[in-house]
């Protein structure tokens, strides 16, 4: 078998399992696969920048809740219905990573890290100083009766699962199909050395900011599909703790692997909720698990399968 | 209030912000130039200098002074060897390899933060002032009959808040000092410049590496124990410092020691000036802009001289 | 729909018979006079609650994050309401088990907190968070799961309609009926001319909007609003923004710069401070005795329960004090340093009392009477002070599922804090504005 097909057979038969996963799980964990595929998204959409462009991101809560707001303040406040609502948070999240990549073209390093963190905490001041629609930190719930697309009903267990793997599967098949092509090949050379590919005549402020649109999108499709899904919208999911999760989550299953962003979601998370049975310090044990996960998995749990054997993971 | 006492107001302000600020991101600054690693867990130390300072000052009988002086002498040498202890336990180890270093300065944050919680828990406490009066201060208007001199209503500070202005002065003088007057600065200088060939020079890399890194940290400490006086000892402090101190260090460009000063100084006092002018978010969001637009003109900072 | 006047239990629609939801009014009222009056065990009073199984409250708590300082008085206060229920009996003879979570004072996590309860410890109820963005964050969830979700919040995000049939907040006043409660006092002892200072967020849009509002029709102008950004940790800065012809400073400041905040505010003024009236949120869990807190001397503070033992201090009062471990200045018992959220804390002794009282009458034995749960606590009316409701006398609103009660004004004299005034629980009524009871389960 071809590299090409094992890791779409591989991408796929995940997916299949997750499909089939939900007729055996208990309610609790149904629920939270809901969830953590939903920040997956998230994650993948800043693996796309970090982890294949090699461009360190430290605002990108701004398209999260670009999204999220985008949806939640058009179904507020305009009257909207979830299906268009869901596509002006898709709008909003492309519209500020066109703007924002552009200016943001200009600076690279550590400048890129600051000017992100920069962007995101104004975009959360904005939250705030809009409280007459926002509601600030306070935020306000999408109600039941309005969360629903072509009468299916997003906030029934099932059907919300189901949206989610959808929304998944879309960025797993968008991610594959990016990094098996040549403007994934011209990301990752991007990454590895930008002096080099421009040399071989790659135009790369065109790829970066292609890079940050489809970055952007998809981190706003999850805020937009989180608001639905989960009825609420508020400032806290555009502060700077929501940039760090991806980075985080990103780096713990592997940056610049198409699983990583999943395996990384779902370990923090189960990470935080079965040591918060165990102790009320949960954070202490999250933290060491951090520190012994940088010392004796560097490239992320991911990462680490492929240096060690499976060497075709994209 | 008149506008004039108003700016006046506000300068003082901002020079006590900047003050702590810059002491902190001076060693962020270092820790970020000569490690060329994101300390993430900077904001910590400068909690944990606070928060030490609290246990130590209410040790200690006596006058409010004696308690705060042996803060003052205590705190950060404590707070630079637990950092050195994280330097040579983790980042070490891992090679100070820069993405590495990020998740694991994450974890550290996260256990010093939950061991606070445990031991000092979630309150803010206040730490007494070894001296504290209200200074009034006079205002001087040029009107009809001649030069006037007035005290409007509520133009004042504090004896301390003038002393931390002056501490700071004198601590960015010494480092300043310890950078360009002495051997210690010269092998710092030296790393910075080139790692591999200051190795080659014999230089002890690992051993000034572990070095700077504490004295970043007790920088920070430094930082937390004279702001606690004025602001409380709370586990959660570190956040906001952190990232104006990441701000203060870019904006001033890497590296540079008096650059991160004038940049402090520039956040700081801007801080206290625009919510003179407009409604204070309105203010944070201007200032968050700006200091976005300087990078995205000037990526190498207001004073760096190379791209980053 | 918005102008008809509060109706404490008037004549609404519900979905239940008549004769039923008579029996489980008169249940309601006798259980918990009987629940005040007696502290006999009430084992076996119920023939469907034969089950010795625990009744299993999930507690949300917010042990860290911003509301920690919070969370850990409602944790203690919490565990002594438990003690208590569990001495005398139980509920419906059954013991009480709390299974704690910490939310991180956290929305998201808040959300995914009360779905654990539901759906993997098996909770009878949720309860207890405070902060207004966790429970608006996670109300919907509990909603959607249909498990009672009892707050502790002082938020007006309840009886404003926004949350949903099982969501209650009876153990605490909401915002809304606090702030226009103050509004005659400030303006008839204090003076006419007000500037407030609040936090630039919802919490402190609400202080604003309200407070101006109730100042308004009492004729009285507020002159300047200063809104503070929630990231600030000095504030001097603001404090010229404070118009000279200023009568009556309001603040109301939340989170761990609140020492801060005030200390500043006292070093602006030197000694000629206007009159000052403040929400005790801005020094929750602050000692008094703090340094630079001197010029507080002679200033009012609003107090959900007042923190020092008063002259006339109710033996109910006095119990509670004993059962949660606060001495006569608001403090641990066992460290005079650790100061009690004692104007906050009191909304869960009285909320898990009211759990109590609403399980007997309705006869709970499981989830599946979660809605004769609800239906009952909608039932009820007037709260007398007693043992269950040591900060006073209550009245319940079942349409809006808010509760309404006494608010407290303390004047800062020798540095404690000395009641002066008490507000009419008729003060803090406003107009419904919502009717939680015509929503479907």
């Amino acid at each position: 078998m071809s590299d090409l097909k094992k890791s779409w057979t591989l991408h796929l038969s995940i997916i299949a399992l997750l499909f089939g996963l939900q007729f055996f799980l208990p309610a609790y964990h149904h629920g939270n696969l809901a969830r953590i595929m939903v920040l997956t998204c998230y994650a993948m959409g800043y693996n796309i920048l970090f982890g294949y462009t090699g461009l360190l991101s430290l605002g990108h809560a701004l398209f999260f809740a670009a999204g999220m707001y985008g949806l939640s303040l058009s179904i507020q406040h305009l009257g909207w219905m979830a299906g268009p609502a869901m596509l002006a948070g898709l709008l909003a999240g492309f519209v500020m990573a066109l703007v924002i990549g552009l200016l943001l073209l200009r600076t690279a390093g550590v400048a890129f890290m600051i000017v992100t963190l920069m962007f995101a905490q104004a975009g959360f001041l904005t939250v705030l100083y809009f409280g007459e629609l926002t509601r600030g930190d306070e935020g306000f719930v999408i109600q039941q009766e309005l969360r629903s697309i072509a009468g299916i009903d997003l906030s029934d267990p099932t059907s919300r699962y189901f949206a989610a793997l959808l929304l998944m599967a879309v960025c797993i098949v968008i991610t594959l199909h990016v990094v098996q092509t040549g403007f994934g090949r011209v990301l990752v050379a991007i990454r590895e050395n930008d002096e080099r590919t421009r040399m071989l005549g790659y135009d790369i402020q065109r790829h970066k900011l292609a890079a940050i649109l489809l970055s952007g999108t998809m981190s706003a499709a999850a805020g937009a599909a989180y608001g639905l899904l989960f009825g609420y919208a508020g400032a806290t999911f555009a502060s700077v703790q929501y940039s760090i999760f991806p980075l985080l989550w990103v780096l713990l299953g592997g940056a610049g692997t198409v699983l990583g962003p999943l395996i990384g979601t779902l370990f923090m998370f189960y990470l935080i909720d079965l040591s918060s049975n165990l102790t009320t310090a949960y954070m202490l044990i999250a933290g060491l698990v951090l520190l012994a996960l940088t010392l004796f998995a560097p490239q992320g749990l991911v990462g680490e399968i492929r240096r060690r054997g499976l060497r075709w993971l994209p | 209030m008149e506008l004039g006492p108003y700016l006046i107001l506000g300068l003082l302000e901002g020079l006590v912000t900047a003050a702590v600020l810059s002491l902190m991101a001076v060693g962020l600054s270092l820790v970020f130039g000569v490690m060329r690693v994101v300390n993430v867990a900077h904001g910590e130390f400068f909690m944990v200098g606070a928060v030490l300072a609290w246990w130590i000052a209410g040790a200690v009988d006596g006058h409010p002074a004696l308690g705060f002086v042996a803060a003052l002498l205590l705190a950060p040498p404590l707070t630079a060897g637990l950092a050195m202890m994280a330097d040579q336990l983790v980042l070490k180890r891992i090679n100070y390899d820069p993405e590495r270093t990020i998740v694991a300065t994450i974890g550290l944050l996260y256990i010093i933060q939950q061991i606070t919680l445990m031991t000092y828990g979630p309150e803010a406490r206040p730490v007494e002032a070894p001296f504290n009066h209200r200074l009034s201060i006079p205002f001087f208007e040029w009107t009809d009959g001649g030069l006037t001199l007035s005290w409007p209503w509520g133009l004042g500070t504090t004896s301390y808040k003038l002393a931390v202005i002056g501490a700071a002065v004198i601590l960015l003088t010494a480092i300043w000092l310890l950078m360009t007057r002495t051997r210690y600065g010269l092998l710092m200088r030296a790393t910075q410049l080139d790692s591999e060939t200051a190795q080659a020079f014999a230089i002890p890399v690992g051993r000034v590496y572990a070095s700077v890194f504490g004295l970043g940290a007790g920088l920070a400490a430094l930082g937390g124990v004279l702001i606690v006086p004025i602001q409380q000892a709370h586990y959660l402090m570190g956040h906001d410092p952190l990232l104006l101190s990441f701000i203060v260090v870019i904006i001033g460009g890497l590296g540079s020691l008096p650059g991160t000063v004038v940049a402090a100084l520039l956040i700081g006092i801007s801080d206290g000036m625009i919510s003179v002018f407009f409604s204070p978010t309105l203010a944070k969001i201007i200032a968050t802009l700006a200091v976005a637009f300087v990078l995205v003109f000037r990526p190498q900072g207001l004073f760096g001289k190379r791209t980053l | 729909m918005k102008s008809q006047t509060i109706g404490l239990n008037g004549d609404r629609k519900v979905t239940a018979g008549p004769s039923r939801r008579k029996v489980i009014k008169s249940l309601a009222a006798t259980t918990a006079l009987a629940a005040a009056a007696s502290s006999m065990p009430l084992f076996g009073r119920y023939g469907q609650a034969q089950s010795s199984e625990p009744i299993k409250i999930g507690f949300q708590v917010h042990r860290t994050g911003i509301g920690a300082a919070y969370g850990r008085w409602y944790d203690r206060t919490t565990k002594a309401a438990v003690k208590k229920i569990n001495d005398e009996g139980g509920i419906n003879g059954r013991p009480v088990e709390i299974i704690a979570e910490d939310d991180g004072t956290d929305p998201k996590r808040g959300a995914e907190v009360v779905e654990k309860m539901a759906t993997q410890h098996g909770c009878d109820i949720a309860f207890g968070t405070l902060f207004s963005h966790v429970v608006i964050g996670s109300a919907p969830r509990a909603g959607e799961l249909k498990i009672p979700y009892f707050v502790v919040s002082e938020g007006h995000h309840v009886a404003s309609g926004m949350l949903n049939r099982y969501t209650l907040q009876p153990g605490i006043t909401d915002v809304k009926s606090q702030v226009q409660a103050m509004a005659p006092f400030v303006n008839n002892t204090l003076g006419k001319k007000i500037t407030m200072i609040y936090p630039d967020f919802a919490f402190g849009h609400d202080h604003r909007d309200y407070f101006s509002a109730a100042v308004e029709a009492q004729g009285g102008e507020v002159v300047a609003k200063i809104a503070i950004p929630p990231t600030e940790s000095s504030f001097t800065k603001y404090f010229p923004k404070i118009p000279r012809n200023t009568d009556v400073i309001y603040h109301v400041m939340v989170g761990p710069a609140v020492l801060t905040f005030v200390k500043e505010m006292g070093e602006f003024f030197g000694n000629s401070r206007p009159e000052i009236f403040g929400f005790i949120d801005s020094l929750e869990a602050v000692d008094l005795a703090s340094p630079g807190l001197e010029f507080l001397e002679g200033t009012y503070f609003w107090e959900g329960n007042p923190r020092y033992a008063q002259a006339n201090q109710s033996e109910y009062d006095k119990a509670y004090r004993a059962a949660v471990g606060v001495d006569a200045n608001g403090a641990s018992i066992s460290d005079s340093k650790d100061v009690a959220t004692y104007a906050h804390m009191f909304g869960c002794w009285e909320t898990l009392h009211i759990v109590k009282a609403g399980m007997e009458a309705s006869g709970y034995a499981g989830p599946k009477d979660r809605a004769k749960l609800i239906e009952a606590v909608e039932a009820m009316t007037s709260m007398p002070h007693s043992h269950a409701h040591p900060q006073g006398a209550k009245e319940f609103n079942g349409k809006t599922h808010q509760v309404f009660g006494h608010q407290y004004i303390t004047r800062v004299t020798n540095g404690k804090l000395v009641l002066a005034h008490t507000t009419s629980i008729a003060d803090t009524y406003y107009p419904d504005e919502v009717d939680y009871t015509t929503q479907s389960f």
